[in-house]
């Protein structure tokens, strides 16, 4: 789109009428419901309308293209509102509502301006609309990136939350596993598992699959080679929780585990329990504390 | 040139590679290993890997050397506190040195060449009557 | 694709082949890899300068930084005019060593890359490139 440079009525429409458009926008934005969600304050609205229009108004001098270095000041306070809004909870579409509903108090300023060429108050609401618009999808944009920003930083989390290690014992620890196993998922959970080896000083990690739907070739390899590199650090593997359908699967696909595997975590505790010389034994009745 | 210090503690001999490791000190070290297995009658070697922050199949084939020379001179190879990148690293490349025993730090690699010591111990005495 | 950064280290002995792991080490930190991807590079570089040091009778290291524009990473190259290698696919093979060595360093290092690709022809010589991408 190339800049008109004659749009020089919607630059003096904004500067002669500038208070008048705000307080019809801002009464617009008012009836439309944009306060009834509570999640944002009349004062706060009016900053926003009262800014826009402060911005707008030089950055049309030179004319009507929204990608002009002239609207960067503009573009950018829009993509802060977007974003904010995106975490307050707002609906693009209310975001954008925001922009759109400046059409008309626009519109009705242009037209009412006295003395005014028709056919240059025609362009100039063409010129209008064509802005807005840009403006406002513009909006929706930065709304759906911040959004994605927010999906990809909750993944990572989820991958990181998804992994515990928890110390069952001095030396023991267990990595119960929950959910299916992607190559990079299971490249945190190694090394999750073999940073937390270190620290806890553990001889023995327990890697609990209860919780692990399917167990492809992929998988098995990536559980062998965390099974190998504790070892190469000192410490011992037991896998727990085999569910019989993946036993069966992975003989079928030729995976052999070759590590020690217990049916059940409670099995793999006592195995290893035994390993580091403890063991577990039953309470005499008469030694219980009188209740 | 430089060589790696050899320190005995008691019936094991323990290795602290602190270095980024070339050939001639690779040589180097196995040469004088050997010769201090015997001559001190060590039954375990410790080899701490702990400042190393990488292990290529270059060091990977000395350690195996190593404890492929005094396990026949009657002494038990135990590399001790490889990093976990490191760990990760040697199991993508291939290697598994599965012929040294391996122990979190030198405080359990000692436990391990101490109970290896006993048992050996108790099954020579055994053989004896 | 240029490179942002390219070191250029000849490797004639065993020396080089731990300057050229030093030097790798510190452009994988300037990228910004993690310390198991700086772990792997830097293996990988000690892998091949080997190799190149072995086989190929010594050559050249170019260590590269590389943007594609989104990522960063990083590109080493490593020439020799040694005797080349017939079979690729045999050499890249775990185990296949023409050597005293374990046979792994080919493949090995592979396996510790992103990319890898091996260009030879037999008495011309050998160029191995690999990148590991952030």
């Amino acid at each position: 789109m190339i800049a008109r440079p004659q749009s020089n009525l919607l630059a003096a429409t904004l500067a002669e009428q500038g208070t008048t458009i705000l307080s019809v926008w801002s009464d617009r934005l008012k009836k439309s419901g944009a306060l009834a969600s509570g999640r944002i304050r009349e004062a706060e609205l009016q900053t926003q309308c009262r800014t826009v229009l402060d911005l707008l108004t030089p950055a049309v001098k030179d004319g009507v293209d929204a990608a002009q270095p002239a609207f960067a000041p503009l573009r950018d306070f829009l993509a802060d509102l977007s974003r904010s809004r995106a975490v307050q909870g707002f609906t693009p579409s209310e975001t954008a509502t925001f922009v759109f509903s400046l059409k008309q108090p626009l519109f009705e300023a242009v037209s009412g301006t006295k003395g005014a060429d028709p056919t240059d108050v025609m362009r100039t609401t063409w010129d209008v609309t064509q802005l807005v618009d840009a403006l406002g999808l513009q909006t929706i944009e930065t709304f759906q990136k911040s959004r994605e920003e927010t999906i990809i930083r909750q993944q990572r989390e989820i991958a990181e939350l998804s992994t515990p290690v928890v110390k069952l014992w001095d030396g023991v620890l267990a990595l119960p596993l929950i959910g299916t196993l992607d190559s990079q998922r299971t490249q945190v959970v190694m090394e999750n598992l073999l940073e937390s080896i270190v620290s806890e000083s553990a001889e023995i990690a327990i890697i609990d699959i209860t919780g692990v739907p399917t167990v492809d070739t992929l998988t098995a390899q990536h559980l062998l080679k965390t099974v190998s590199a504790a070892r190469l650090m000192g410490a011992d593997c037991i896998i727990s929780g085999i569910r019989p359908q993946i036993a069966q699967t992975m003989v079928h696909l030729g995976v052999e585990l070759n590590v020690v595997s217990k049916a059940t975590l409670a099995d793999a505790f006592a195995l290893a329990l035994k390993r580091v010389g403890r063991t577990v034994v039953a309470v005499k009745a008469r030694e219980l504390p009188a209740s | 040139m430089d060589r790696i210090p050899i320190l005995k503690l008691g019936s094991a001999l323990l290795v602290t590679i602190q270095v980024d490791m070339h050939d001639r000190l690779a040589t180097a070290l196995q040469e004088d290993l050997t010769e201090k297995i015997v001559s001190a009658r060590a039954k375990g070697v410790l080899i701490d890997i702990s400042a190393l922050e990488i292990v290529d199949s270059f060091i990977g084939r000395m350690l195996d050397h190593i404890a492929a020379i005094s396990r026949m001179l009657d002494a038990e190879t135990v590399v001790v506190g490889m990093r976990p990148a490191v760990a990760i690293t040697l199991v993508e490349l291939g290697l598994s040195l599965s012929g040294v025993k391996t122990a979190l730090n030198v405080e359990r690699g000692m436990d391990l060449i101490r109970r290896r010591l006993i048992e050996t111990e108790a099954a020579d005495g055994a053989g004896d009557e | 694709m240029a490179p942002v950064t390219s070191d250029r280290m000849e490797v004639r002995s065993s020396d080089d082949v731990v300057r050229v792991r030093q030097q790798v080490r510190a452009r994988a930190l300037e990228v910004g890899l993690s310390l198991v991807d700086q772990t792997k590079i830097v293996t990988a570089a000690s892998e091949l300068a080997r190799n190149m040091l072995d086989y190929g009778g010594g050559g050249v290291a170019t260590i590269e930084v590389v943007s594609d524009g989104i990522r960063r990473g990083l590109r080493l190259v490593f020439d020799d005019q040694g005797p080349g290698i017939a079979d690729i696919q045999l050499a890249l093979k775990d185990g296949f060593t023409s050597g005293g060595g374990l046979g792994l360093g080919l493949g090995g290092a592979k396996r510790l890359c992103n990319e890898f690709s091996i260009d030879s022809k037999p008495g011309e010589g050998t160029r191995v490139t690999c990148a590991r991408w952030k």
